[in-house]
């Protein structure tokens, strides 16, 4: 919880650049944004605050008529991809506002959601690192299998959360607290130090990191004025906060 | 094109000479000790090549006070000041690991006549 910012992105693949020191950094370059705020859930109405944002275009088509009637009634384009971020003081927030990979400075902490590629079925072994049996001295047909997985008359059952096979992957996973390694505005490219879950290509959730220090809420300044239908802010005036104590683990 | 290039292009160097496996080449190479910078050269014999784009490496094998010594540069790292390509060496093969397990004048390359 306790969100400040966040934006929707398409992860375009990894790469490496070099830092102030020379060093070699791993990077994945995220295609971030352009998004645009379609609604603000307030309290009052939603029960919740957050802010909803759509991200990419489509095909007007594509979607159904309830997706596009709420979309229009932002007057934001025909977009596929929905995110909510769970913002406390929606005051920087308007119907309207887009944001883009500027929100997020070079050294800020993000946590990064998607949907892991899927593995399939996967065996023991693959999917929680077992390290399966010997090749020899007697082993038949057993050299990837489990093991044990309990004892006999007493409990006489396998208890719950064993691990064994499975599908695994294409589960939504968050990355906690990667590194912005450089934000390019003018290309919209975001480069977040390490690995983010998904294939290429696939749509990522950034947002500030959960249990990274505090940041600021974004100043959307000029263009929060521009925007087409702004929607009063609430009178509140707290600072948001996102201090470790706050933050839950994780977006999910 | 990869969707990464836009990002790479800005790193990618212009200024290193072709040269390719068996060539010797002197690797002027920034040194930061404490906060004085100072330039050190390596000088040996390109052993491999890999990678491309961003990520290519080559590695330059000399012999050292009778010791062998190997250095894997990114050849687009900044902390390479130059490279000089002082001979070019005539070799039939990509990657020269066969001179690791030679000494004295059988582990040279013989040079490319033109």
């Amino acid at each position: 919880m306790a969100a400040v910012k966040g934006i929707l992105g398409r992860k375009l693949g990894m790469t490496q650049v070099w830092d102030a020191e020379n060093r070699v950094v791993p990077v994945t370059v995220i295609e971030a944004g352009p998004c645009r705020v379609v609604q603000l859930k307030t309290p009052e109405r939603d029960g919740y605050s957050a802010v909803q944002i759509a991200f990419g275009t489509v095909k007007e088509r594509r979607l159904s008529k309830p997706e596009l009637g709420h979309l229009q009634k932002s007057g934001a384009a025909p977009s596929k991809h929905l995110a909510e971020i769970r913002v406390d003081d929606l005051s920087a927030y308007a119907v309207g506002t887009v944001i883009s990979a500027d929100v997020f400075a070079t050294g800020e902490r993000v946590d990064v959601t998607a949907v892991s590629k899927g593995k399939g079925f996967s065996g023991v072994m693959v999917r929680h690192n077992f390290k399966g049996q010997g090749a020899s001295h007697g082993n038949h047909k057993k050299h990837r299998a489990p093991g044990s997985i309990g004892a006999c008359a007493t409990p006489a059952r396998v208890f719950k959360g064993m691990r064994m096979a499975g599908q695994y992957g294409n589960v939504r996973t968050t990355t906690l607290n990667l590194e912005v390694v450089e934000g390019d505005a003018e290309r919209g490219l975001l480069l977040v130090k390490g690995s983010v879950p998904g294939p290429n290509g696939g749509v990522v959730f950034i947002r500030n990191a959960a249990k990274g220090p505090a940041v600021a809420a974004p100043d959307f300044g000029a263009r929060a004025a521009a925007a087409p239908d702004p929607v009063e802010p609430e009178a509140t005036d707290d600072v948001v906060e996102a201090t470790v104590g706050d933050a839950e683990g994780g977006a999910e | 094109m990869n969707a990464t290039d836009l990002v790479d292009r800005a790193h990618l160097r212009t200024d290193i000479p072709d040269f390719a496996p068996g060539d010797t080449l002197k690797v002027h190479v920034r040194v930061v000790e404490g906060n004085r910078e100072r330039v050190q050269v390596f000088q040996g014999v390109v052993i491999r090549i890999k990678g491309s784009g961003v990520r290519e490496t080559f590695t330059v094998r000399k012999v050292s006070f009778s010791v062998g010594v190997e250095r894997t540069f990114p050849v687009h790292s900044p902390i390479i000041a130059k490279v000089e390509v002082v001979t070019r060496g005539d070799v039939r093969r990509a990657k020269l690991y066969y001179l690791r397990d030679r000494v004295g004048k059988a582990a040279k390359v013989r040079e490319k006549r033109v």
